[in-house]
């Protein structure tokens, strides 16, 4: 029997109001204090005036965090960029492996989730630095290429040069993808996964190759799937805090490490609300993007 | 044994389309899934302009060899020929078939004309020529104008013809539908079989149709093969098929039949006689059966071809020499009537407790109440009418 609220008011309230006074509770109320901190001034080390002011939004537009900004997104949209061009290739093997295979190759990707982060790029720290594994494994190559080079009678290469892989920007996308990747796979994984694979298959028989077949057929079609993997990447990958923290140099502060500094070593929550409130804005500028395709393609079918 | 008994069959339709030369030609062919069998040892010939049938029940094997054919599945065994090439090597988009997919298949993104287009545009084929041939394939199935609607705005039967048009606009030496008429309903499904059969005359294409719907396969079909287990049961016309099973399977999936198992008492050249232990009076046949006397034969009797007649209670089974010439006799009572308007249906219980399945035409408006519940009949048919099968 189908019921509406109006017919069961106790019911319905009973099930409803647990989880909204919770959201109430735990979250609409701590970020009304934060969006009120940023129109207020400090007026002494623990305590803020509501003011009204806007000076914190002046503040934040200045050149400085602008650039900081800019710099986020270029981050986050390369890191969400690879993730992309690296993940749907893993996806499609997936959607396309025998169903025993599905499930091991769908639990390599979970994998990660059930690490702690913290652990996750220390490891990474412990691959990439300049006596980790990468410089093992090309120093080796180096000294052998080398050793080879001696034994038909040419020059030895010279001393190996150890690569700088951490503590840079290239760093901190490396692990930005590392970190993201299975947030890009699954929803595009799910998405690949329910296709028709008739409409693949159709796309075969007129004569398409495999490529424009994924091109013209499982592209278009896997839009939404794409659009939501873009955005569940790009949402976290923009407010990354650890990564850029852990393996970037000075010049790799992202806005999370901006906004970690205002709250902590400046004590400037006022100035430090507006940044994440301006943060905030861009995320749901994005979620709104990703709406518009999703009802375009929408409505195509 | 078929061979004598084939003689017989009526001519087959005049068909002046289809040519003498194989344009495909399946030598051997297995297919193995795992441990499955799906195709087994298939050597089948299927000539140009034919409108062939793979007919069989699910999991007979029939989609996996049209599967074959277009490229999808790999032979484990055997040789494919398309006009006397082997396409072993030739991936799908590179063979000269088309496939109209069960579920049409048809590309929800794009627009009616660019489905259709799909293909000339993948053979690089010039964009003004491709307009052309798009609104002469969308005619052709009947949807001319509806070029600029999206797959959305159709229905499933129009999807169909965009489907069709899609797989027809490339001119492929074989189109080759998956249950074309499946997911269509009862009305639809009739029309769009007399338009298939019209629409292969017109554009003298081989079709290759895969379906498990008998009736559909007769009634379109120019030739028919019947899959069982992977194997070719028979190939054969509709009517041969129907009147002339090489087995009881094909005379159980293609139509309705009473079966009776019995034994060949007497094989000559012009009759033979079985006898059944489910009939009283062995079943007299005015043709010989190519079989060892005394062994396990099996009789196929149509329900359409039992005529019934009133008997009075008590009323015994004629002896041989009395009954009508050519003609066997049985007898029997009405335990359950179907009637279907066109036809009634009659479950008739043998003397010896058997019960067989009649159809009986009502050629008139009072011929349904000719019989009743437990009325006892003669069940009457002629000589020539069963098939005896060896397997």
């Amino acid at each position: 029997m189908e019921q509406t609220w109006r017919q069961a008011k106790a019911a319905f309230a009973a099930i409803a109001i647990p989880p909204l006074a919770w959201l109430l509770l735990f979250f609409i109320v701590p970020m009304t204090v934060i969006w009120a901190y940023s129109f207020g001034e400090n007026t002494g080390p623990t305590t803020i005036d509501f003011t009204g002011t806007f000076a914190n939004y002046m503040r934040a537009v200045e050149p400085l965090y602008l650039e900081i900004f800019g710099k986020s997104l270029v981050v986050a949209g390369l890191t969400t960029v690879l993730c992309l061009i690296v993940g749907f290739p893993v996806a499609l093997a997936i959607a396309f492996a025998s169903p025993r295979m599905k499930s091991w190759l769908l639990l390599l990707i979970m994998l990660p989730f059930w690490t702690n982060l913290l652990i996750r790029t220390y490891a990474l720290i412990a691959v990439l630095r300049e006596q980790g594994y990468v410089n093992f494994t090309l120093e080796w190559l180096w000294n052998n290429a080398s050793g080879l080079m001696t034994f038909v009678g040419l020059q030895p290469l010279g001393e190996y040069e150890p690569l700088t892989l951490l503590y840079n920007n290239s760093a901190v996308i490396i692990g930005l993808v590392y970190v993201h990747l299975p947030f890009m796979v699954l929803p595009l994984y799910s998405a690949l996964d329910r296709m028709d694979r008739s409409l693949m298959e159709a796309s075969l028989d007129l004569g398409a190759g495999h490529m424009r077949t994924i091109l013209l057929v499982v592209v278009p079609l896997a839009a939404p799937g794409i659009a939501s993997g873009v955005l569940i990447t790009f949402i976290p990958a923009l407010g990354a805090y650890l990564t850029p923290d852990l393996l970037g140099g000075t010049d790799s502060q992202m806005i999370a490490n901006v906004i970690e500094r205002q709250f902590k070593r400046a004590n400037d929550w006022p100035f430090g609300a507006a940044l994440s409130f301006l943060l905030m804005y861009l995320t749901f500028a994005a979620i709104a993007m990703q709406a518009l395709v999703q009802r375009r393609s929408e409505r195509r079918r | 044994m078929s061979e004598a008994v084939v003689s017989n069959a009526p001519a087959p339709k005049p068909t002046p389309h289809v040519k003498d030369n194989a344009i495909i030609r399946f030598e051997g062919v297995t297919k193995r899934f795992d441990r499955v069998m799906a195709v087994d040892n298939v050597t089948l010939d299927i000539r140009e302009g034919e409108f062939f049938a793979l007919l069989g029940p699910s999991g007979c094997g029939k989609t996996t060899l049209l599967r074959m054919l277009a490229g999808f599945e790999t032979p484990t065994e055997g040789r494919i020929l398309i006009d006397g090439k082997d396409v072993a090597d030739l991936p799908p988009n590179k063979r000269p078939v088309n496939m109209v997919f069960q579920s049409y298949a048809v590309f929800p993104h794009m627009k009616v004309a660019d489905n259709v287009g799909y293909g000339l545009k993948m053979d690089r084929v010039p964009g003004e020529e491709i307009k052309t041939r798009v609104a002469e394939a969308l005619e052709l199935v009947k949807l001319g104008g509806y070029g600029d609607r999206m797959p959305d705005q159709l229905s499933g039967g129009q999807r169909q013809r965009v489907a069709l048009a899609r797989a027809l606009v490339k001119r492929p030496r074989v189109l080759l539908l998956d249950e074309p008429l499946s997911a269509l309903d009862a009305k639809l499904r009739d029309q769009m079989r007399s338009e298939l059969t019209s629409l292969q005359e017109k554009v003298g294409i081989t079709f290759i149709m895969v379906t498990h719907d008998q009736d559909e396969a007769l009634a379109i079909a120019t030739r028919c093969a019947v899959m069982n287990r992977g194997v070719l049961a028979q190939v054969a016309t509709p009517a041969d098929l129907y009147e002339f099973p090489n087995s009881r399977f094909v005379a159980d999936f293609v139509g309705s039949v009473n079966l009776f198992e019995g034994v060949l008492e007497r094989d000559e050249q012009n009759e033979a006689q079985v006898r059944c232990p489910e009939i009283s009076s062995p079943v007299y046949l005015d043709h010989g059966v190519t079989g060892a006397r005394g062994s396990t034969v099996w009789v196929a009797l149509r329900p359409e071809k039992i005529e019934m007649h009133k008997r009075k209670n008590g009323e015994t089974a004629p002896k041989m020499e009395d009954a009508p010439a050519g003609a066997n006799v049985a007898a029997g009572i009405v335990r359950d009537i179907v009637y279907l308007g066109s036809e009634t249906n009659y479950e008739i219980e043998l003397e010896s407790g058997r019960r067989i399945k009649t159809f009986r035409s009502n050629l008139t408006r009072y011929d349904q109440e000719d019989f009743t519940w437990d009325e006892p009949v003669w069940l009457a048919w002629h000589a020539c009418s069963p098939a005896v099968l060896l397997s």
